[in-house]
């Protein structure tokens, strides 16, 4: 097909014919054995972890850049939301969660088999839930990685790269750790996303900064961010949607929910303090950045152990995951020189891979009977069994992120011209501006 | 007709407005402006990396007078943005060619 038109219609046809098919799967309607209290735990939860990354993430983000960018950052985010959704709902849930070898089968393409009937994995929820709450997973992972190249890749880039990432990295390693995977069947905890999420983008961002280079300028001049007000009101949005991310991984709405609440939030609150405490020794001035940050970091390493330690050692971890994140993202990335612009590697990879191996160390089925115990409660082999988990996810990603750049790069370069970043990518990419105080006057209409 | 130009510390903008009307100066115009001379700028922390902060910010002050009104112009500034530090800033006087009052289209001294 030569016009655009054409292929526009050749694509629309392959897709009406894909989804007919989908569509005349039977619906099973079997509602035994459901709970309404866990059917609506879950669906709220569901949609406290889309508001993580819409408007969570994106602020969180957004005000960390410089304001010519703020667009372009919040679109990331925003788009993916869109992108991945679609992404999940026609092939990545399926991928995840269908039964299959290394990745799942193609049972589930556009939800087929997913009904009202309790999931496989969740028999008291309707599977349709289940489904929608793990996509909003899928969905935050790849906005994660944004921050890395924040400023600087071609959106043509960014939307091929995130989508090849979701379906060649997110998908496997979710089904590896949840989906009836190998690392799952090896004992790996992972309780609502540390490796399958934190590890994965965190590890994934820092090599695409690697891969991408540096903003222009760095580390020669001061990068600040344009309003640290957006992204505080963002990482408190964050830590608001946590308590579905986390406690709606209980899959119940039950006490173990409620212990996983409260780890979440104990975890972010000790981060939050330890980190402002230890700047404001360190640096003798306490930042709303710092706090906020460690509050983040916190969530990060409490997300594989929120239903599987103790309240205890949840304030341990967030301790732990203070230090190494501060020292991580104040003196790593300085001294090694990376420019990992949003810290994403330092706050994520870092504070996920702590929080994947402290699950090792401290996890209790005194907790979560369905869990395992840790090294703490006389059972070493747990810690190997995360750290082989971390040291697949480290795997997938690197090796992921670094062939799909690779490849794409063959193709077209990943960054806008030096022109484009000096001017900003919201008016070179998408020919809009953040802040519009009296950009209309003196326009004229073509 | 004189343009009197001032750099100055921002928290002396209001005195140096009152002096400027004391002294006889009806209008101004005002510019928020970031320099440095002899002052020594600062440092900024960001995510564990130490910056230098060269460009201060400082104000502009500037206003056309009449030449009879220059000296008791700068003197007037001179007394309340003079602090004794490093920074204090600069008055420039400069000549100027024409000036025209929109308003009623007057030119030179009239349009002052």
């Amino acid at each position: 097909m030569k016009t655009t038109v054409g292929k526009v219609g050749a694509f629309a046809a392959a897709l009406g014919a894909l989804l007919l098919f989908a569509a005349t799967a039977r619906a099973e309607d079997e509602v035994v054995g459901l709970s309404s209290g866990d059917t609506a735990w879950v669906l709220a939860s569901a949609a406290l972890v889309m508001l993580m990354t819409a408007p969570g993430l994106a602020l969180f983000y957004g005000g960390l850049v410089s304001q010519r960018n703020m667009l372009s950052t919040l679109m990331h985010s925003f788009f993916l939301l869109c992108l991945i959704s679609v992404q999940w709902v026609a092939f990545g849930y399926s991928l995840s969660f269908a039964s299959g070898g290394l990745v799942g089968g193609l049972d589930h393409l556009f939800f087929r088999g997913v009904g009202q009937e309790g999931a496989p994995l969740a028999p008291t929820v309707p599977h349709l839930a289940f489904a929608m709450f793990q996509g909003m997973f899928a969905v935050i992972t790849p906005a994660l990685i944004t921050g890395a190249f924040a400023e600087r890749m071609k959106f043509s880039v960014f939307v091929v790269f995130s989508l090849l990432w979701a379906t060649i990295v997110y998908d496997p390693l979710c089904h590896w750790v949840w989906g009836g995977g190998w690392l799952g069947a090896l004992g790996t905890l992972d309780f609502a996303g540390g490796t399958v999420v934190h590890i994965s983008s965190g590890v994934s961002a820092l090599v695409a900064a690697i891969v991408i280079g540096k903003r222009s300028g760095y580390p020669r001049r001061m990068f600040p961010p344009h309003s640290l007000t957006l992204t505080l009101v963002g990482g408190s949005l964050l830590w608001f949607g946590w308590f579905g991310f986390n406690g709606g991984s209980a899959l119940a709405s039950n006490g173990l929910a409620a212990h996983a609440f409260v780890t979440t939030h104990i975890a972010a609150a000790t981060t939050g303090l330890a980190w402002a405490l230890i700047e404001w020794a360190h640096r003798r001035k306490p930042t709303v950045l710092g706090a906020v940050t460690g509050a983040v970091a916190g969530l990060v390493a409490i997300t594989p152990a929120a239903g599987f330690v103790t309240v205890p050692a949840a304030m341990i971890i967030g301790l732990g995951c203070a230090v190494v994140c501060y020292l991580g993202v104040n003196t790593l990335k300085p001294r090694l020189g990376y420019d990992d612009s949003l810290d994403v590697f330092g706050v994520h990879g870092l504070g996920g891979t702590w929080g994947a191996l402290a699950t090792g160390i401290f996890a209790t089925t005194s907790v979560n009977a369905a869990g395992r115990d840790g090294l703490l409660y006389g059972n070493p082999g747990q810690l190997w069994a995360q750290f082989v988990g971390v040291a697949a996810g480290w795997g997938l990603a690197i090796v992921g992120t670094a062939a799909i750049l690779g490849a794409i790069r063959l193709f077209t370069p990943l960054r806008v011209s030096e022109e484009q970043e000096v001017s900003g990518l919201d008016l070179t990419l998408h020919g809009e501006a953040a802040y519009n105080v009296g950009a209309g006057v003196g326009t004229e209409r073509i | 007709m004189k343009r009197v130009e001032c750099i100055v510390r921002p928290h002396l903008l209001d005195a140096v407005k009152a002096a400027l009307q004391e002294a006889g100066v009806t209008g101004m115009t005002l510019t928020e402006v970031k320099g440095f001379g002899r002052q020594k700028g600062h440092t900024e922390t960001y995510r564990g990396a130490e910056y230098r902060v060269e460009f201060l910010p400082k104000v502009k002050v500037e206003a056309v007078v009449p030449e009879e009104l220059v000296d008791a112009a700068v003197d007037a500034i001179l007394k309340v943005a003079r602090t004794g530090k490093f920074g204090d800033g600069k008055i420039f006087v400069s000549a100027l060619e024409e000036v025209v009052r929109i308003r009623t289209g007057e030119r030179g001294e009239a349009a002052v």
